[in-house]
């Protein structure tokens, strides 16, 4: 690790006039401190943001659900409001990682984590994303069994970030301050494609901090569900992971929000998905519909075409579980 | 703690082709910057990149330590304060070897910074036993014969202590869950569950007894 100046803020105010310079704010430290062993960034200082107590807890009321970024996702997903009302976030943070990582990682950080690809996070391999001066990526030649197999074209890197993805079916908005004021980002605004930019995942600039993540109040006859999986059955890096939130009126579907982690470079809703389920009754024929259109635009590379199955699956029982009609899938990482 | 020689490369990379010089001026200027900004509000906080004097609290005592802003506490607990307890395996966040508890949480030490934990208390391995008495789950690894290469044991125990701690009648699924994140290469994990539950089972009847004992004393 490079050696830099650590700095402990106490206030946001005082976060914010740290963060110049190439300053990097350090949460739970997870990504942070595995991007800088391996050297794909050396900040010349870190602004720690841990201690800072406005940016902590958890309130759940009749106007929604407020989470300070400094939530942990044990704190999430031992949530009672959330398990009850928002499950689907409650489920992601609760499956992502280790208990140990749980306990660590911040929701904000979750989020602004940066992407997984071995050929970004090596310091052997140059590429578009660090400034590099090679034209191509090397996922669509090289080893790409993780990779993206939706948006893939220009990067193949996927987002692992296991809360946005039921954060972005439930709508959220995030919350961003700098020095000149607030603003707030819906989480469907809020990642970057790579086509957009290659450099910038999300819409957060140099100086913003996250201050805060708001999740509406679900509308009545909201259910909602998120499965993840991987190699292992105890914990993994997600292969594929699905969040649904459905208005159901008995077993008729009203609205439809179904996202996917780790098919595209950044989270994505499937409105093909969506639309086969809205108006419809979910069953095990519209469930399997919903996944297969899902994945018709998928555009596998040389060695991840499973992952087009394992998303149909994903879905077909997210959606299933989501309605009530099957139990949470033993063989999804638990 | 030297620089990986990989480094040089990926900054870089990131660094828009300057070279290492620019790199350690960068680092300077934030010192400079640092030094400079010595008397505004709240600036007594930014130390480093060079030692710094703190004291952590481990195990119940406390140590006065010097340690770079980037040493993390796996690194300190073992190189600077001779705790070799806490193991390295991945250094990365993946396997829990390195499983201690801050403020009685288990958190990882491979990826905690060591300055981020002043002011709370840490528990390794050493902070279970009593002397040379064991603690009843590092007692119960043994009658269970719940180790064998022995790397993955001191997170494993840490883990499965913690549960105990939360929840006294744990069911396998629960000892499962609170090791999941435990990577076991030697396959020990049957042993770990029938150790953490034997613990349980132990705890269950003490309880009882000081219960009966109690009760035919009042
Ligand atoms: C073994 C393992 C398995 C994992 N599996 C999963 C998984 O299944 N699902 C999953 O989602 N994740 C997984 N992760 C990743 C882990 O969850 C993230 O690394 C963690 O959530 C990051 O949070 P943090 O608080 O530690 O962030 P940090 O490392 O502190 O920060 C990450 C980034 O976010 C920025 N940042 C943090 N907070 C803010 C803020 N408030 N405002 C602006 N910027 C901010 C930092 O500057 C940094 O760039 C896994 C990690 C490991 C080690
Ligand atoms: S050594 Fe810390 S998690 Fe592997
Ligand atoms: S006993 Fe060898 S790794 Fe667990």
């Amino acid at each position: 690790m490079n050696k830099f100046v650590f700095v402990d803020c106490k206030t946001v105010d005082e976060a914010l006039g740290q963060m110049s310079d190439g300053a990097i704010v350090k949460a739970g430290g997870i990504d942070l401190l595995d991007l800088m062993k391996d050297g794909i960034v050396t900040p010349p200082k870190l602004v720690n943001i841990r201690n800072i107590s406005s940016l902590q807890g958890i309130t759940a009321g009749k106007d929604g659900l407020h989470l300070g970024p400094l939530s942990t996702l044990s704190e999430i997903a031992a949530h009672p409001e959330i398990q009850k009302n928002y499950t689907a976030l409650a489920n992601a943070a609760g499956h992502a990682a280790t208990p140990q990582v749980r306990n660590m990682a911040t929701l904000g950080g979750n989020i602004m984590q940066r992407p997984r690809c071995w050929y970004f996070r090596s310091s052997e391999f140059d590429c578009k994303k660090k400034n590099g001066a090679s034209d191509d990526c090397h996922a669509h030649t090289g080893e790409n069994q993780y990779h993206a197999i939706m948006n893939n074209e220009t990067c193949a890197m996927v987002h692992p970030s296991s809360t946005a993805v039921p954060l972005l079916a439930m709508n959220a908005q995030v919350e961003l301050t700098s020095k000149r004021g607030k603003r707030t980002v819906a989480m469907s605004e809020f990642y970057v494609p790579p086509e957009k930019s290659l450099i910038n995942e999300t819409v957060v600039q140099p100086g913003e901090l996250i201050t805060g993540v708001f999740v509406p109040v679900p509308e009545p006859g909201t259910r909602s569900a998120y499965q993840k999986y991987g190699e292992k059955e105890s914990f993994d890096w997600p292969l594929a992971d699905a969040g649904v939130v459905l208005v159901m009126d008995g077993t008729h579907c009203r609205k439809a929000w179904i996202v996917l982690g780790v098919a595209a470079p950044t989270p994505i809703r499937s409105t093909a998905a969506e639309a086969v389920l809205t108006g419809k009754t979910i069953d095990e024929a519209t469930a399997r519909a919903a996944a297969s259109a899902a994945m018709k635009d998928a555009t596998p590379l040389s060695q991840n075409g499973f992952k087009t199955q394992l998303f149909q699956t994903a879905i077909y029982r997210t959606v299933l579980l989501a309605a009530g009609q099957m139990q949470p899938d033993p063989s999804a990482i638990g | 703690m030297a620089d990986s020689p990989k480094t040089t490369f990926s900054r870089r990379g990131f660094l828009k082709g300057a070279g290492v010089t620019a790199a350690t001026t960068v680092i300077e200027s934030a010192n400079a910057l640092a030094r400079e900004t010595k008397d505004a509000l709240h600036s007594d906080r930014a130390v480093g990149p060079g030692s710094v004097p703190v004291k952590l609290h481990i195990n119940g005592h406390e140590y006065s330590v010097a340690i770079e802003p980037r040493y993390t506490l796996a690194e300190t607990l073992r190189d600077n304060l001779g705790l070799t307890g806490t193991k390295v395996v991945c250094d990365r966040g993946s396997c829990s070897a390195c499983t201690v508890w801050i403020d009685k949480t288990p958190a990882l030490a491979c990826m905690t910074l060591a300055i981020d934990v002043v002011g709370r208390q840490i528990t390794t391995i050493e902070g279970l036993s009593h002397g040379d008495t064991m603690h009843q789950v590092q007692a119960a690894f043994v009658k269970h014969d719940a180790m064998q290469c022995g790397f993955c044991t001191p997170g494993m125990v840490m883990s499965c202590a913690a549960l105990l701690d939360r929840n006294p009648n744990p069911k396998l699924a629960d000892v499962k869950h609170a090791v999941s994140g435990n990577l076991c290469r030697c396959g020990t994990y049957p042993k770990v569950f029938a150790a953490t539950l034997d613990v349980a089972q132990q705890r269950r009847q003490t309880a009882g007894l000081v219960a009966l004992v109690t009760e035919r004393e009042a």
